[in-house]
C-alpha cells in the first residue's frame, strides 16, 4: 500500500492529535493537584504540595486505601488462578461447548456494569449477605476474570505443549509438571495478569459503589468527597496518586509481557 | 497425559473384565462418568469448570433472579411473587422511562459510531505504519483506558465545568467575555466524555481485523488500476467489517448502561436509564421496577445491536 507522502503526514498528524487528546484529561488532574488554588481553573497560580499534605492525616481516606488494597490483592490472585484454568482449557483442550463456556466467562467484558451490579446486589441481599469488602471481591473477581484470561491465553499460546508432555513422559507427576514446567513458563503472564487485574480492581467504581456497604474503596470514597466543592483539590491529589499507581502497574505488566514474548521468540 | 492413556489402554486390553480388581486400578467397566472425565472433552470441561462455575453462579444466576424480579411486584418491603407485567408496562410506556431509554440508546449508538470512525485511522496507522513498534503503540493508546474510569470522567467535569478549565482559559485569553454555560450538563457533554473514555477500546478489534487483512489484495487492486478510495471501499472496508462490528458492539452495549458520566457531566438534560435503575435499587426501593428497566434496556440494546449488524452486513454485500 503506497501512500502519497502528504496523506501519510496528515495521518501521522491525526494520530498524534488523537493520542494527545486521549492523554489530556488524564494528565490534567496531576497538573491541577499541584496548583495553589481552591478551584481548578486557568491560569495556574503557583506550585504547592498542600493538597497532598492534606491527605496525610485523613483517616477515612487511609481506611479506603487499605480496603482497596485488600480487595485488589485478593481479587487479583483469585482471578489469576481461575484465569489459569480457563486459559488452559481454551488453549490446550478441544471439547464441544468450548465456545459457549468461554463466551460466558468473557461476557462481563461487554455487559453494562450496572446490570452486573444490580443483579449481584439483589442476590446478595436476598441471601441475607451483609454488604462488605467480601461482596466487592466477589463482584471484582467476575469482571477481572476476562482480563486474566486474555493475558494468560497469550501466555499459554506462547509456549510449546510438548514441554509438558516431555516432562510427563520423563516421569514427572502431573503436579510436578505443573510446578516445575508450566508455572515457570507462565510466570511472566501470571504476574502480568495479577498486576493488570489489581489495577482494574483499584480503579473500579460501579460494582464497589453498589456492593461495598459501609466499607468504601478508594473510588467510592472519592465519589463521596465530590459532594464537597472545597475538597476537590484534595480529590485531585488523591486521583493523581491513583493514576500514577495505575500507570506504574500497567507499565510493569507490559514490560513483563514483552520480556516473556522475547524469551519465547528465542526458542527455535 | 499421554502416558496415562497409554497405561490404561494396556490394562483394558489384557485384564479379564470379570477378575476382581484392585482398588484404584481402572478397568473397562469403570463408570461412564470416570471415562468421560479422562476423555479429551472431559479434561477440557474439568479444567474450565472452576471459572465456568463461578460465572454461572455469579453472572447467570443473578441475571435469572433479576429477570424473575421483573415479573414480581413490591409492596413496601415485601416482594409479591405473583406474575405481573405491570413493571414492563411502566418501564416501556411511562414517558419518563421511555425518554430516558431513548436517550440512552441515542447516546450509546452515537458514541459507538463516533468512537469507531475516529479510531479507524489510528488503528490503520498502527497496523500499516507501526512497524516494530505496533505493540508499543497499542500500549500507549490503551493505557488511558485501563486507568481510572471515575477519574477520567471527573477530569472532563473539571474541563467543561462552568468555572472549569476551558471557560477560565478562554476568559483569560479574552476569547469570551463570560463563561459558556453550554459546555456541561447536557447530552453533548455525556457523548464527548463517553467517546473519550471508550476510544482506546474500539482500537483493539479494528487493529486485529486490519492485521488480518491480506496486503497482497491491496497491491493487486492497485496494479489493476484502483485508486486509494476504491481500494478502501471495495477491499479494506468489507474485509475489516467484522472488526468494525465488534468495535461498535464493544462500545455501544456497555455505554447504554453508564451511570457515572450522566451523573457527573450530564446534569438534568443528560440523565440516562442507569440513573433511573439505580434510584429503584436505592432511594425509591422498587426492585421489580428497577429489574424491569434493566431487562428492557438489555433486550432493546441487543435488538438494536442485531439491527446494526444486519445493516452493516448489507452494506458489506453492496460494496463487494
Amino acid at each position: 500500500m503506497k501512500f502519497l507522502p502528504s496523506s501519510r503526514r496528515v495521518l501521522s498528524a491525526y494520530v498524534i492529535i488523537y493520542v494527545a487528546i486521549l492523554y489530556f484529561p488524564v494528565l490534567l488532574l496531576p497538573v491541577f493537584s499541584f496548583n495553589d488554588s481552591a478551584t481548578p481553573k486557568l491560569p495556574l497560580v503557583g506550585f504547592t504540595f498542600k493538597w497532598y499534605e492534606g491527605l496525610a492525616g485523613n483517616e477515612a481516606m487511609h481506611g479506603a486505601a487499605w480496603n482497596s488494597l485488600v480487595v485488589g490483592i485478593i481479587a487479583a490472585f483469585l482471578s489469576t488462578i481461575l484465569g489459569i484454568c480457563a486459559a488452559r482449557a481454551m488453549t490446550r483442550h478441544r471439547f464441544r461447548g468450548k465456545g459457549a463456556a468461554s463466551g460466558l466467562i468473557m461476557a462481563p467484558l461487554i455487559l453494562p456494569e450496572i446490570i452486573i451490579a444490580i443483579s449481584l446486589l439483589v442476590v446478595m441481599l436476598s441471601m441475607g449477605l451483609q454488604l462488605s469488602l467480601f461482596t466487592v471481591i466477589l463482584g471484582h473477581l467476575l469482571i477481572c476474570l476476562p482480563y486474566s484470561v486474555t493475558v494468560l491465553v497469550s501466555g499459554f499460546e506462547g509456549f510449546d505443549p510438548s514441554m509438558e508432555e516431555a516432562s510427563l513422559d520423563l516421569g514427572e507427576s502431573a503436579f510436578g509438571t505443573l510446578r516445575r514446567v508450566t508455572l515457570p513458563m507462565l510466570a511472566p503472564s501470571i504476574i502480568s495478569s495479577i498486576l493488570v487485574t489489581f489495577t482494574i480492581s483499584l480503579d473500579e467504581f460501579i460494582l464497589a459503589f453498589f456492593l461495598s456497604g459501609s466499607e468504601p474503596t478508594l473510588p467510592v470514597y472519592i465519589w463521596g468527597q465530590l459532594r464537597f466543592a472545597a475538597k476537590l483539590p484534595n480529590v485531585l491529589a488523591l486521583g493523581s496518586i491513583l493514576i500514577a499507581a495505575s500507570l506504574v502497574l500497567l507499565t510493569a505488566a507490559e514490560l513483563l509481557r514483552r520480556r516473556a514474548e522475547r524469551k519465547m521468540a528465542i526458542r527455535p | 497425559m499421554a502416558t496415562a492413556s497409554a497405561f490404561s489402554y494396556g490394562k483394558e486390553q489384557h485384564l479379564d473384565p470379570s477378575a476382581p480388581t484392585l482398588p484404584g486400578v481402572r478397568t473397562a467397566r469403570e463408570a461412564p462418568v470416570m471415562r468421560f472425565m479422562r476423555s479429551e472433552a472431559g479434561k477440557g470441561w474439568l479444567t474450565i469448570s472452576p471459572p465456568l462455575l463461578y460465572a454461572v453462579l455469579l453472572l447467570i444466576g443473578p441475571i435469572i433472579v433479576i429477570v424473575a424480579n421483573s415479573f414480581w411486584s413490591q409492596d413496601y418491603l415485601t416482594i409479591d411473587r405473583t406474575f405481573t407485567l405491570e413493571n414492563y408496562k411502566a418501564a416501556l410506556t411511562e414517558p419518563i422511562y421511555r425518554d430516558l431509554l431513548m436517550r440512552s440508546l441515542f447516546v450509546s449508538v452515537t458514541v459507538a459510531f463516533v468512537t469507531v470512525i475516529l479510531a479507524y485511522p489510528v488503528a490503520w496507522f498502527v497496523s500499516f505504519h507501526g512497524g516494530r513498534y505496533k505493540g508499543l503503540w497499542l500500549f500507549i493508546i490503551t493505557v488511558p483506558f485501563w486507568s481510572g474510569y471515575l477519574l477520567r470522567i471527573l477530569s472532563w467535569k473539571v474541563i467543561l465545568g462552568y468555572k472549569g478549565v476551558l471557560n477560565s482559559g478562554l476568559l483569560y485569553l479574552g476569547v469570551i467575555t463570560e463563561p459558556l454555560s453550554t459546555l456541561i450538563y447536557n447530552v453533548n457533554a455525556v457523548i464527548i466524555t463517553l467517546a473519550h473514555s471508550w476510544a482506546a477500546f474500539a482500537i483493539l478489534p479494528l487493529f486485529v481485523s486490519l492485521e488480518k487483512l491480506d496486503r497482497s489484495l491491496l497491491e493487486a487492486a492497485a496494479d489493476l488500476g484502483d485508486g486509494p478510495v476504491r481500494r478502501f471501499l471495495r477491499i479494506t472496508l468489507p474485509l475489516t467489517m467484522p472488526g468494525i462490528i465488534a468495535a461498535l458492539m464493544i462500545v455501544m452495549i456497555p455505554t447504554v448502561g453508564d451511570y457515572v458520566t450522566p451523573k457527573l457531566v450530564g446534569g438534568k438534560d443528560g440523565v440516562m436509564i442507569a440513573n433511573a435503575i439505580q434510584v429503584q435499587f436505592g432511594k425509591a426501593s422498587n426492585w421489580p421496577l428497577g429489574a424491569a428497566l434493566a431487562v428492557s434496556t438489555m433486550v432493546i440494546v441487543s435488538l438494536l445491536a442485531g439491527a446494526i449488524v444486519l445493516m452493516l452486513a448489507g452494506i458489506k454485500r453492496l460494496l463487494k
